[in-house]
């Protein structure tokens, strides 16, 4: 996994709550892009074509000039400044491969769906509660089209606007470890097998109907 | 001193602990897992990529239930088709078993599980789908992931996880028999909201939901990821055990005796400390139907197209405007002056025999009104069966609907089913968000009975109108 430390980048403003994960990776129907055969559903790298598709473009698959993620300074935004509840709905892991795909690295938002926020800390991509009227600011300050920076410090847990304002958030330790370094989860885990196999086999003991 | 006093949830989460790694992040045994074709491939690439095994194949089942066609089954090719030998090439391959397309068990994965009692009380159950909330309508604690997090799963038969923070939902009072737990489910998201269970685990409790059968539990569990919870819970109670007795692969003889006394034990301590409580009373619930584009828009069937001044906040009344533009309703309209083009009886939410047989009670000597299509598709091949061994097939087709064969159907839109641009549709699903059952789709949840009344009527009705 890609590790993420510190992020100075392009914010874009994104306020509307509720965004669902079948928003920011749409079925094959809603996908013009997965429609007209330009992106495969099936290859990673072709998640970020698919990236908010019903919204990003028409129906030839052209580039919408109205959706925000097509103007710029926001088509080289890294950082992506949400409302509430922030990729609710299905625990499809492509949304944050989609997001990934098309630069963004960092997501700001009241809250998260539980299912996306997990899967961001498992591919490199850091989600950032801040209350609602922090995140509401920092919109407002990325509404200025001449794009200026925003710094995201994972080791120093601050978000930085261009109005200077130094905004710390919190994170899980565990978390933000795994992010700092890169973790490999599946290994970590693997070297904790034999306090694994000794659990289970307790566990197992005191409910011999399960035999699967 | 007295033990601390605890709620369901955390007695199952805390069972589960093999190691506690700081900041409430736990490493936890997982007990089982359904996959299915669409989000299973990337873990199984995942596995490969890293050289690892499946640790217990025994503790995995899967079926096709996303890419599959309901009807005219031989028929499928393409990418569908590979989707589907995918998953039977990664579940042979690691020893997992696989119940196909030939097989009459296979359905959806959360109405299969809780069916042939692979779903029991107490245990922590996971799947790459948001809607294994479901399962906790047995009492267990059941949660969607991501495929990554379902690699780490496969491979280790853990998971590192914080704990969600307990969340009660009381259900009081005694509906109309009409009132079924789809519609439950839907008043408690207008009183929840789409994001008042993030972060939480809901246990379901109160009179209207002892009462409720175990498909109607497993409908208000499903729903519960829809008010932003990761998994939703009702204690078992004599309802569970009598639904599990005798299933496939539940247990049986004195092996059953030694999980029942277990089971029993499932509950939250009186005095059990909540970090929310939202109350719900049933008793004057009318049917509910959504109007927008988020299930907690959501009002009764005698009500009438909220305007956005009503809506809680700012935020919300800009996304209500956005909602009623994409569904095209006017504030003040009458939900049951609404006509639909579409409905749909099926998905994870409503295709159980119970859900069958409430419809097709609506149904019965009734036709389909002009210009409507409807269409009745089974959760598994056993209901399927079952459903027919009733007559209740007849009735279906006898009213205009076409009835399928089990899948996921017109929950979302596929080449196989979908709602077109700017039709409205009556469903039995669980999710109304733009373009989920087709780029343009107008989608209302209701009830299977709402979903058979409003076929019948052609314009949202009142079920309670149909006895």
């Amino acid at each position: 996994m890609q590790p993420f430390t510190k992020l100075s980048a392009v914010a874009v403003p994104f306020p509307q709550p509720n965004i669902n994960t079948d928003d920011i990776y749409p079925g094959p129907l809603a996908s013009p892009v997965v429609r007209l055969k330009k992106a495969s559903m099936r290859d990673r790298a072709d998640m970020g074509l698919n990236c908010f598709a019903a919204w990003r473009y028409d129906d030839e698959a052209e580039p919408n000039p109205d959706f925000i993620l097509n103007q710029p300074p926001y088509d080289h935004a890294e950082i992506l400044i949400a409302g509430e509840n922030f990729g609710c709905g299905s625990s499809r892991e492509m949304a944050v491969w989609a997001l990934a795909g098309i630069g963004i690295r960092c997501i700001i938002a009241p809250s998260f769906g539980d299912i996306f926020f997990n899967n961001c800390f498992k591919n490199g991509v850091l989600p950032v509660r801040l209350a609602a009227e922090e995140t509401s600011a920092l919109r407002a300050l990325a509404e200025d089209r001449s794009g200026p920076t925003f710094t995201v410090d994972l080791l120093a847990k601050t978000v930085t606007g261009p109005d200077g304002r130094v905004r710390p958030f919190e994170v899980v330790e565990y978390y933000r470890q795994a992010l700092l370094g890169g973790l490999d989860e599946i290994n970590a885990t693997l070297t904790r097998l034999e306090r694994i196999d000794a659990f289970e086999q307790d566990y197992r003991a005191q409910r011999p109907w399960l035999t699967y | 001193m007295a033990a601390k006093s605890l709620t369901l949830y955390e007695k199952i989460w805390n069972s589960h602990v093999v190691e506690d790694l700081g900041d409430g992040v736990c490493l936890i045994a997982t007990d089982r897992q359904l996959i299915y074709d669409g989000t299973s491939f990337p873990a199984f690439d995942m596995l490969r990529a890293g050289g690892h095994a499946v640790r217990r194949p025994s503790s995995t089942l899967a079926m096709p239930d996303h890419s599959v066609p309901t009807k005219d089954r031989a028929a499928i090719s393409g990418g569908a088709a590979a989707m589907v030998e995918q998953l039977r090439r990664n579940a042979v391959d690691h020893g997992i078993s696989f119940l196909g397309l030939d097989d009459e068990r296979q359905g959806i994965v959360h109405v299969v599980g809780p069916e042939q009692g692979f779903t029991q009380p107490g245990l922590i159950i996971a799947c790459a789908d948001s809607h294994t909330s479901t399962h906790g309508a047995l009492g267990a604690l059941a949660f969607g992931v991501g495929s990554s997090e379902l690699a780490h799963i496969l491979a280790t038969q853990t998971l590192i996880q914080r704990a969600a923070k307990p969340m009660r939902v009381e259900i009081s009072g005694t509906p109309h028999p009409a009132v079924s737990g789809k519609d439950l489910a839907l008043a408690v998201m207008g009183a929840v909201g789409a994001a008042g269970g993030v972060g939480h685990a809901i246990e379901f409790t109160g009179e209207a939901v002892r009462r409720l059968s175990m498909e109607g539990r497993l409908t208000l569990c499903n729903m519960a990821v829809e008010a932003g919870a990761r998994s939703g819970l009702v204690a078992p109670d004599e309802i569970t055990f009598a639904w599990l007795k005798g299933r496939p692969m539940a247990p049986s003889g004195a092996l059953w005796d030694q999980a029942l006394a277990y089971w029993r034990t499932l509950a939250s301590d009186e005095d059990a400390v909540w970090s929310r409580r939202v109350d719900v009373d049933a008793g004057d619930l009318a049917p509910q139907v959504t109007w927008g584009t988020s299930p907690d828009e959501v009002v009764g069937i005698d009500a009438v197209v909220p305007g956005p001044d009503a809506a809680p906040n700012a935020a919300a009344a800009t996304a209500w405007r956005r909602s009623l533009d994409y569904v095209g309703l006017t504030p003040g309209q009458r939900m049951q002056d609404v006509s639909v083009d579409r409905v749909f009886i099926g998905s994870c939410t409503n295709s159980r025999l119970a859900d069958l047989r409430a419809a097709a009670q609506v149904l019965k000597g009734r036709k389909v009104a002009a210009g409507v299509r409807a269409m009745a598709v089974p959760g598994s091949g056993l209901i399927k069966r079952a459903a027919e061994a009733e007559g209740l097939d007849r009735i279906f087709t006898e009213a205009g609907f076409e009835w399928r064969d089990p899948g996921c159907s017109m929950c979302f839109g596929s080449k196989f089913d979908s709602v077109g641009p700017g039709e409205r549709c009556a469903s039995t699903s669980n999710r109304n968000f733009e373009n989920r059952q087709g780029p343009g789709a107008r989608t209302h949840l209701v009830s299977p009975a709402t979903a058979a009344a409003t076929a019948v009527a052609g314009r949202f009705a009142d079920v309670r109108e149909f006895a």
